[in-house]
């Protein structure tokens, strides 16, 4: 080798060394060149401004705890108990949780020496350490209290309406009614609502103690009132999670039906006529192409919203993706076994049965498989635009902006349920075509 | 046992008979399989109709009536139409926008989980098993999940659906990438470590270069199906040409032609990535073969 030989050598080497440096920074400062644009087309700087983190904070603390009410109307002076404020989870007549006592001025004891009265002639005093005693009065609609001036930020009030935000708990006074909220940790009622007899029964009682509902054993009652617990609503909650199911397993398995003998009609192998061929392919990149959320908003219009829609719209979509990677499968079947089985003198129906099937049948079933545990989470997502399954619960949970315990509820038991259809369809796939696919 | 066997020829028709048998049987339990399957499909079709709120057989004569509404008006209105589609341009470009930021912020946080859950490469292998759980729940929560709750804080815009889309996408590619690494020679890594590399620069060097096409491959794959996503999530308020959709359905007869621009434009834009990537993603892996 000659030295003008070495030196172009090296130049090439150098040229390529410098295409490659060019490579390896250009590509990381395209993406940092695209990332700057984001945050600018996406107004990412304004994003704290528009961020709400009193919402945030909301989510945070009620997903896990929940507030009882204590709620005195000052038309009647009345004064309700109420866990969320919801009717289902109002106190029956009577009784009241222990940290309220007193009959002509009720004392609701917050915790930490956090104490409201509800005074005679619809005066509010509340007791809040290192502050002193806050006094409310309402009169028609106006509120007068001895506040002052110089109101803390933890105070917010008005001539109309007075709210007091404290570690302890909340209480706003309006002229109509003044109400508490307790903070407790964990979820309220998620056995049993007050009206069921169960209600407080330790689970040793349930299971060994004596019988509590003349009418019902122990164990069967304690079931069928969890069950129907009108606060957490668990059976429509179930059968919400088998609607999603539901569609995802008619959805997956329907558009298998379809797509298998379509994909013969699309592969090279099977169909010699370039014309079917064709339509077929373009048939399916129809199918994906529209995709599902065209598909649902277009089917919900004819059928309705419910999980029917959802599962033919997902069928639809899977129909074309299916026929593409099921003809993709059979373009690539060994000819030698169909020779082996038309031998034999098989019709082509039988051929296709015994020579093909069995080779393709592994792939299909694989991507089925995946499919119906990722077909699980898009029918959720369809269920929240059409209106079924757990999606629509979920949906409708997070637009009343209040009930968020149920939406963590919710959230979790989604997780689980994909997490159920994933080791499901691995243990199906590993049954029907073994460990290594 | 075999030396009776080959001392006695074995009957015939004891073999065929047990044969048969066999085959009997296992047609028996191929035939009930299908026999529960096809049970299962009637029913739930039969249930998923009876709590759909208009039924299957009534709402099949109605298939083409919504579409041919909207067609009917988009042409009627067709001089339109043009003005119409870049009218959405915006929207389309914001959707698009949400899918590949979404993928490429998956794309990193899945390609740093999967290194660090994969056995031979992670650099606390008693860790594994966390990370490996970690992606299974980034990956079991649907993105409408997350997308929800982070309007309820952030607002509507495309920032909530780019979250939600790009966890899941960690999660999802996070899998995938470490199926890919578990097989990756380690001969490069041992050579760098000899040298006194990082564990950053093992990775870097050693690993990246030979999975590189199979993730880049990936990666597209999850681009395509994070385009329908940011589509879908924009239906429930996050901005792009979802919300466009919602908001010309929900409008009814007189905007069906907005409709028609905002449905051509979605079917043509995921056609047209399928197809892109589909070609690239197929040089990818022809390439590496040879």
């Amino acid at each position: 080798m000659s030295a003008a030989d070495l030196s172009l050598l090296k130049s090439h080497a150098d040229d390529s060394f410098t295409r490659k440096r060019l490579v390896a920074f250009g590509i990381p400062a395209l993406i940092l060149a695209y990332f700057v644009y984001i945050f600018f087309a996406f107004d990412i700087a304004g994003l704290a401004k528009r961020a709400n983190w009193d919402n945030a904070i909301t989510l945070a603390s009620d997903s896990w705890s929940h507030k009882v009410h204590v709620t005195r109307a000052n038309s009647t002076g009345e004064v309700s108990y109420a866990i969320e404020g919801e009717r289902k989870g109002t106190y029956p007549n009577g009784t009241r949780p222990d940290w309220v006592s007193g009959t002509d001025v009720i004392t609701v004891d917050l915790g930490g020496d956090h104490i409201v009265r509800f005074l005679p002639d619809q005066r509010t005093a509340v007791d809040v350490p290192g502050y002193g005693q806050i006094t409310a009065q309402a009169e028609g609609r106006q509120i007068t209290t001895n506040l002052g001036d110089n109101i803390p930020d933890w105070i917010n009030a008005s001539d109309r309406r007075v709210s007091i935000t404290t570690p302890e708990g909340r209480i706003t006074i309006t002229g109509s009614k003044t109400e508490v909220f307790n903070y407790f940790a964990g979820w309220e009622l998620f056995w049993f609502t007050f009206d069921s007899p169960y209600h407080g029964a330790s689970l040793g009682q349930i299971l060994f103690g004596a019988q509590i509902d003349v009418d019902r054993g122990n164990i069967t009652g304690a079931v069928a009132d969890w069950w129907k617990n009108p606060m957490w609503r668990h059976n429509e909650i179930a059968w919400a999670i088998g609607e999603t199911i539901l569609m995802a397993f008619l959805g997956t398995f329907g558009a298998a039906m379809l797509a298998l003998p379509l994909a013969f009609m699309a592969a090279r192998k099977f169909t010699p006529i370039m014309v079917i061929r064709a339509a077929t392919r373009r048939l399916f990149d129809f199918l994906r192409g529209v995709d599902a959320l065209i598909w649902t908003v277009v089917l919900a219009r004819a059928f309705g919203p419910g999980p029917l829609t959802g599962a033919l719209a997902i069928l639809l979509t899977d129909t074309g993706t299916f026929g593409k990677t099921f003809s993709e499968a059979l373009e690539n079947v060994d000819d030698k076994q169909i020779d082996g089985v038309r031998s034999t003198g098989a019709k082509p129906l039988q051929r296709y049965r015994f020579g093909v099937i069995p080779q393709v049948a592994p792939v299909l079933l694989s991507q089925i498989l995946y499919f119906l545990e990722s077909n699980t989470r898009s029918a959720t997502i369809i269920g929240a635009i059409t209106g079924g399954g757990i999606g629509l619960m979920l949906t409708q949970a997070i637009q009343t902006q209040k009930d968020w315990e149920e939406v963590a509820y919710y959230i979790t038991l989604i997780v689980i349920m994909v997490m159920l259809m994933d080791w499901f369809s691995g243990w199906l796939r590993s049954k029907l075509i073994g460990r290594k696919a | 046992m075999t030396g009776t066997t080959a001392a006695t020829p074995p009957d015939l028709s004891v073999i065929r008979a047990s044969y048969l048998a066999q085959v009997q049987r296992r047609r028996l339990y191929g035939g009930l399989t299908l026999l529960i399957f096809v049970m299962l499909m009637i029913a739930g079709f039969n249930i998923a109709d009876d709590r759909n709120a208009g039924g299957f057989w009534a709402g099949l004569s109605q298939i083409g009536d919504y579409p041919a509404d909207v067609l009917s008006e988009a042409w009627a209105k067709r001089a339109d139409l043009p003005v119409l589609l870049w009218k959405f341009v915006p929207a389309l470009i914001e959707t698009i926008n949400i899918a590949a930021v979404s993928t490429l912020l998956g794309a990193v946080a899945g390609l740093i989980f999967s290194l660090l859950a994969t056995r031979g490469l992670a650099p606390w292998p008693r860790l594994i098993p966390v990370f490996r759980r970690i992606l299974d729940i980034l990956r079991a929560i649907p993105e409408i999940v997350i997308a929800l709750v982070l309007i309820f804080v952030l607002g509507g815009g495309p920032v909530p659906a780019m979250i939600a889309i790009a966890l899941h996408t960690a999660g999802a590619l996070g899998k995938m990438f470490s199926e890919v690494a578990e097989n990756a020679d380690l001969k490069p890594v041992e050579g760098l470590s000899s040298t006194g590399a990082s564990w950053a620069q093992c990775m870097w060097l050693g690993v990246l270069p030979q999975v590189a096409p199979n993730y880049v491959s990936y990666g597209l794959l999850r681009f395509e199906i994070n385009i329908r996503a940011s589509a879908i999530l924009g239906f429930v308020g996050a901005g792009g040409l979802g919300y466009e959709l919602r908001n010309a359905m929900s409008w009814g007869p007189g905007r069906f032609d907005e409709a028609a621009a905002i449905f051509v434009l979605l079917f043509s834009t995921i056609v047209l990535f399928d197809q892109v990537s589909s070609r690239y993603r197929n040089r990818l892996t022809e390439g590496q073969m040879t």
